[in-house]
């Protein structure tokens, strides 16, 4: 094992332990939105500053890793697969703040259990989190057939925030006082549709780094 | 208290100013990396440590050069005692016409050791040390000419090792070898960095990053910046350096 090895397999491990916080974050924003959860919603307002943390660490240590050790190949696409993911799991972090600090600042104590079952949101969510969990587990076994998996359930997630345009709109016609809350839940739906956009460019980026390969805009078919 | 420390440090070779007011400290158990365009003082500030440049005619020497709090060039010290201390390992392999078992027991029997086994113990360990034993095991008779250079390299190493320094002077002790020697070489200062403390004159930049927890840039005899290899490779303070370090140089 060469002294690079060493430095990879330390930054690896960081970006795992961002992975699973980043996991737990977007968890714990289902929990706080499916159960008004206000603790909860604190409990993520908390733990982004770790996030945070992370991120930075994560840019500062492939910063160093490319200026001491001049990665190639497989290392140089390993290194900048880590730079990307690492900004798409803060991303993702963000969002999952942003859901909590809807449910925080609201001044009702749940949403319409009707409206997020029209909406499918909490099957939304959760294919969401299953995204997350399986580009962690395809980078962590190397597998790009995973990660190419995790496309198709993007497409699931566009589709919900496709519908949930007119599910709403009718909503709102039929219940004009919940206006405010109708709304709201539409920009969370688009958040977590943005999570799931952000997956797909952790597993295009998890392929680059396996294969060598561009999958980035290359449309509908993506395969290894 | 650093392991290595210069105050003041000045060389002059006859009239010439070779090394101009160096201060600079090194703590144990780290590797230094000195670089610099060439005929910036590098070698003349790595031979200050084992009073080498001694050996040369005219030079004249001023201020404090400390290895483990001593002065160094203090009158009686014993200078063959302070070369067993600091080590040396130069650029071009240069091993004895002997055997690969008798280059490494040299400098023990030089000194005087007579016990077989504790030789025999030592060259062994020295050996493995410098990543060689597995390669050489099964021919320690055979003439030390018969390794290749990067074998010859790491058979120099071993002997430096042998005789227990705890400094070891690198003066590009890589840069006559082929890449895959040259990694090997630097895998090697990485493990010996937990027991020895080690400085390296390369004119190789990526080595000196990749090796190094310290860097110290000279230009025309004088030390420009000195910090950590990971500041200095990634925020230089001081323009000079960074034009030299990304080969943007005069
Ligand atoms: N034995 C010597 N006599 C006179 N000048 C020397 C001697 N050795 C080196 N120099 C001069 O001292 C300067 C520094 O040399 P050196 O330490 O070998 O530089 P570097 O190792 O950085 O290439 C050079 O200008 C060189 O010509
Ligand atoms: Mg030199």
């Amino acid at each position: 094992m060469t002294h690079l090895d060493t430095e990879l397999i330390k930054l690896k491990h960081q970006l795992f332990e961002m992975w699973s916080l980043v996991i737990s974050q977007v968890e714990t924003s289902r929990e706080a939105l499916m159960n008004f959860d206000k603790g909860a919603a604190s409990e993520i307002a908390f733990k982004e500053k770790m996030v945070d943390t992370y991120e930075l660490k994560i840019d500062r240590e492939c910063e160093n890793i490319i200026a001491l050790y001049n990665p190639v190949a497989s290392d140089l696409r390993l290194t900048l697969a880590i730079l990307k993911i690492n900004t798409d799991l803060e991303r993702i972090g963000d969002f999952a703040r942003g859901i909590a600090r809807f449910v925080k600042k609201c001044p009702k104590e749940s949403i319409n259990p009707e409206l997020l079952k029209v909406c499918q949101f909490d099957d939304l969510i959760k294919n969401a989190i299953e995204m997350l969990n399986d580009a962690k587990s395809s980078l962590e076994h190397e597998n790009t057939r995973m990660a190419v998996s995790i496309f198709s359930h993007d497409d699931f997630l566009d589709d919900v925030h496709h519908n949930s345009n007119k599910i709403i709109a009718n909503y709102i016609k039929k219940h004009p006082d919940e206006i405010d809350e109708a709304l709201n839940l539409h920009s969370i739906i688009r958040k977590v549709e943005r999570i799931g956009d952000h997956c797909s460019n952790i597993a295009e980026e998890i392929v680059f780094y396996i294969e060598a390969k561009v999958l980035k805009h290359s449309g509908k078919i993506k395969t290894v | 208290m650093a392991k290595i420390e210069t105050l003041d440090a000045n060389l002059f070779y006859g009239d010439f100013h070779a090394l101009k007011n160096i201060s600079m400290q090194m703590e144990e158990n780290t590797v230094t990396a000195l670089i610099g365009p060439s005929g910036c003082g590098k070698s003349t500030y790595l031979r200050l440590f084992n009073r080498m440049n001694d050996l040369i005619d005219s030079t004249r020497i001023t201020g404090q050069i400390l290895v483990d709090g001593e002065d160094i060039y203090r009158k009686n010290i014993n200078v063959d005692e302070l070369r067993i201390k600091v080590g040396m390992v130069f650029q071009k392999p240069n091993p004895f016409p002997k055997s690969i078992f008798e280059n490494v027991a040299y400098g023990l029997r030089v000194n005087g050791e007579k016990n077989k086994s504790y030789i025999e113990d030592k060259v062994v360990q020295s050996l493995k040390q410098s990543a060689l034993w597995n390669e050489v095991s099964d021919k320690l008779t055979k003439s030390a000419f018969e390794l290749s250079g990067g074998q010859q390299q790491r058979l120099c190493i071993a002997r430096a090792l042998a005789i227990s320094p705890s400094v070891i002077l690198m003066d590009e002790p890589a840069s006559a070898l082929d890449p895959l020697s040259t990694a090997k070489i630097e895998e090697l200062i990485h493990e010996l960095k937990k027991e020895y403390t080690i400085v390296i004159v390369t004119h190789n930049m990526q080595q000196a990053s990749r090796v190094s927890d310290y860097t110290a840039f000279f230009y025309l005899g004088e030390l420009v910046e000195y910090g950590q290899t990971v500041e200095i490779f990634t925020k230089p303070k001081l323009k000079h350096t960074e034009n030299y370090i990304t080969g943007r140089f005069g």
